[in-house]
């Protein structure tokens, strides 16, 4: 093999400066490049010693990217931003318009930033210049509204006023929602075990002059489950979807909500994954990029061909290590009824336990006569109402004592 | 046999060729770049496309030894870094009291050495070896639990474990690190970024064409041609599970022990089984569907 070519760059040459250049262009783009990584690239184009243009390509990919889904990014980024490197900022100003669109977070609705406006207008009017009994009869109005967040409890999310879903959203993020904690094969010192614990017997009596006094034990630990919610967004579905996406966003946030993760996916006549939208911290801002994202808002409904691509694409990504799955959807299919049977089982089959939320539920006198809820209903562990705040509160409570949710022994 | 790292890109793609390993520019570019720059590598990709194969064929082709760590769910630092011989640590102790010998300074530098100390894989890979830095093979990371990544982060990044008993054991020259996941759930950005990152793909024809003929010699060039040309077409088709490279080799093997020349319709369904591994896609695919893709996967060839 003859020896390598050395690489062409002058030490004092602008290549730093223009990788440095692209790097900031990714991240415009959404792409989250830490500093170390730049460091390594630079570094690796340094020894990389290019016989190819497309190498240079792969090891900028190889030192920058680490999601696949950021690869085409990379690619149109890498295409526009090398044609004329002699020019980055002529480049630049071609580039921004693009790298606008490409940006999730520009675009004129910027929730949390209207809302701190807001907060400041209406901060101006002094406090303290609030005459006391204006302040009395605001204190009045608190628990006059506490009182109303009582009266909506039973009340069906469809037939409330825009006011009453605000309260309402409020009041579903303080419900917690309980996890199955999982075994693992890692195990743990517990009084009451079933294994010696070696290790730590041998360091107590290292502390005792060598006297093993008594017997330590071990047993398995136990870990938070994930949480695969699949919520459906179609027409029908509208008021309960939007009010659920709360929820989830608050087990999102939650710490210490004993899941580990929450994966979240809305369907209508596509699935679309919004966990990256969900992590958005702030609730308004979070609920703007899912607008933004899901396409297909009230739209019509396949179940079957929307838990095919999940079970095709989302299963074996989310579902690995015991995750449990939330199915919210009246059931309603208007596609094929063979499909969404085979889809459903296998979906069934592939995690830990199915829970289906239907708001259809609401009725007392509720049978299961659609098609498409009888299909659904042999495949799921457990059926629950989700159309107020007390079925929602009742539902948490079910699952806290639900067999199937506890740690398998 | 060892031999030093590549020196240039090439190299590093002749270096595997000669293993059987036949691999795009752009793996290769990841794989020089994990030997020269001594980072890990990450790999990640659908089942049975080569990413274990790659850290055989680099072990080799290097005369390095090859470590393997295959995680598991609830695999800790016990059984991945090391543990202490507590069976053999309790008779030491036993022994001292009955001979009366024993004296507690004493009994503690000897219980804590090199002696009483079992070597699970990642502290095996730190230390020297004879035939230079060895190939650790973190296979599947993705099974284990984020816990574990954690303990991964320190021997990675410095490539140094802590015993508190012993203090840091440091290795001298970094191990070649391959890091492989399915993607059953995401790795954590934190470990990843530790590493250099690739996802294997599916190859083209022409480097399924090469593999074939690496991997099975005695396979005649128009059958190896017709099988990767229908395992082609299989992959755009809808299926749960499409078909890695090793599912090709395999039923390459298959068709060879049947001493099949060329491919029909009925030889396809009947060996189905080597290819697809779930009883919707087999189902869907046996029968006319195996028929019609055969025919494309045909007519592309004559094309």
């Amino acid at each position: 093999m003859a020896s390598p070519p050395e690489p062409k760059i002058a030490p004092g040459g602008r290549l730093a400066e223009n990788v440095t250049h692209f790097v900031h262009a990714l991240r415009r783009a959404g792409v989250k490049v830490g500093t170390s990584q730049l460091h390594n690239a630079l570094q690796a184009v340094r020894v990389a010693g290019f016989t190819q243009r497309e190498d240079f390509y792969w090891v900028l990919r190889a030192t920058l990217i680490t999601r696949p889904e950021h690869f085409e990014t990379f690619h149109q980024l890498f295409r526009m931003f090398w044609r004329t490197p002699d020019y980055i900022e002529k480049m630049m100003e071609i580039m921004l318009p693009v790298l606008q669109t490409m940006s999730a977070d520009k675009g004129p609705p910027k929730a949390a930033e209207r809302r701190a406006q807001e907060a400041l207008a209406q901060d101006r009017p002094d406090r303290d210049t609030v005459p006391a009994q204006e302040r009395q009869s605001l204190e009045l109005d608190a628990s006059l509204s506490w009182s109303r967040a009582e009266q909506i409890r039973s009340k069906d999310f469809e037939q409330m006023t825009a006011d009453e879903i605000t309260t309402a959203a409020a009041a579903i993020r303080r419900l917690v929602l309980p996890a199955p904690p999982l075994r693992t094969r890692r195990t743990v010192s517990a009084p009451q075990g079933r294994r010696p614990d070696v290790g730590r017997m041998l360091r107590r009596s290292m502390r005792k002059g060598g006297e093993v006094e008594r017997l330590l034990l071990r047993r398995p630990g136990t870990r938070p489950p994930a949480l695969v919610v699949l919520c459906d967004v179609s027409g029908s579905m509208s008021v309960y979807s939007r009010i659920m996406m709360h929820f989830l966003h608050a087990l999102t946030w939650t710490p210490n909500s004993g899941w580990s993760r929450v994966h979240a996916f809305t369907f209508g006549t596509r699935l679309t994954n919004v966990t990256r939208a969900l992590a958005h911290k702030d609730v308004d801002q979070a609920l703007a990029v899912l607008g933004r994202e899901v396409a297909d808002w009230e739209g019509g409904t396949r179940i079957g061909a929307a838990l095919r691509s999940f079970n095709r694409d989302w299963s074996r990504r989310v579902l690995g290590q015991g995750a449990v799955v939330m199915l919210i959807t009246d059931g309603l299919e208007r596609g094929d009824l063979g499909e969404l049977d085979r889809e459903a089982e296998r979906l069934s089959l592939s995690c830990r336990r199915l829970i289906w939320l239907n708001p259809l539920l609401r009725w007392d006198a509720f049978e299961a006569r659609a098609g498409g809820i009888r299909t659904l209903l042999p495949h799921v562990d457990s059926f629950r109402a989700c159309h107020s705040l007390d079925s929602i509160a009742d539902l948490t409570r079910a699952l806290a004592t639900d067999r199937g949710m506890q740690p398998v022994r | 046999m060892t031999r030093d790292i590549p020196t240039s890109i090439d190299d590093t793609v002749a270096l595997l060729r000669g293993q059987d390993y036949v691999c795009g520019r752009d793996l290769g570019t990841v794989a020089f770049l994990a030997l020269k720059l001594r980072r890990p590598l990450f790999l990640e990709g659908e089942a049975g496309v080569g990413k274990t194969e790659i850290a055989k064929a680099i072990a080799a082709a290097l005369g390095r030894r090859l470590i393997r760590l295959q995680c598991y769910e609830g695999l800790d630092a016990a059984s991945a870094i090391y543990e202490w011989n507590f069976s053999a640590q309790m008779i030491a102790i036993r022994t001292a009291e009955a001979t009366h010998t024993a004296d507690r300074k004493a009994l503690r530098d000897e219980l804590f050495t090199d002696e009483y100390l079992i070597r699970r894989p990642l502290l095996e890979a730190l230390e020297p070896h004879p035939e230079g830095p060895p190939v650790l093979l973190i296979d599947e990371v993705d099974r284990t639990d984020e816990p574990f990544e954690a303990f991964l982060l320190e021997a990675l990044s410095d490539f140094q474990v802590t015993i508190p008993e012993i203090g840091t054991i440091r290795a001298e020259e970094p191990p070649v690190v391959i890091l492989t996941s399915n993607r059953t759930r995401e790795v954590h950005d934190a470990l990843k970024r530790r590493c250099l990152y690739h996802w294997v793909d599916y190859p083209d024809f022409d480097t399924e064409v090469a593999i074939l003929r690496a991997r099975i010699p005695d396979c005649a060039d128009d059958l190896s041609r017709e099988v990767v040309a229908f395992v082609t077409r299989l992959r755009s088709e809808d299926l749960f599970k499409k078909p890695g490279v090793a599912e090709t080799i395999d039923w390459a093997q298959c068709l060879i022990a049947l001493d099949a020349l060329t491919l029909s319709p009925e030889l396809v369904s009947s060996t189905l089984g080597a290819l697809l591994k779930y009883q919707d896609d087999i189902a869907r695919i046996a029968g006319s569907e195996a028929a019609r893709i055969l025919e494309e996967a045909r007519r592309g060839l004559a094309a």
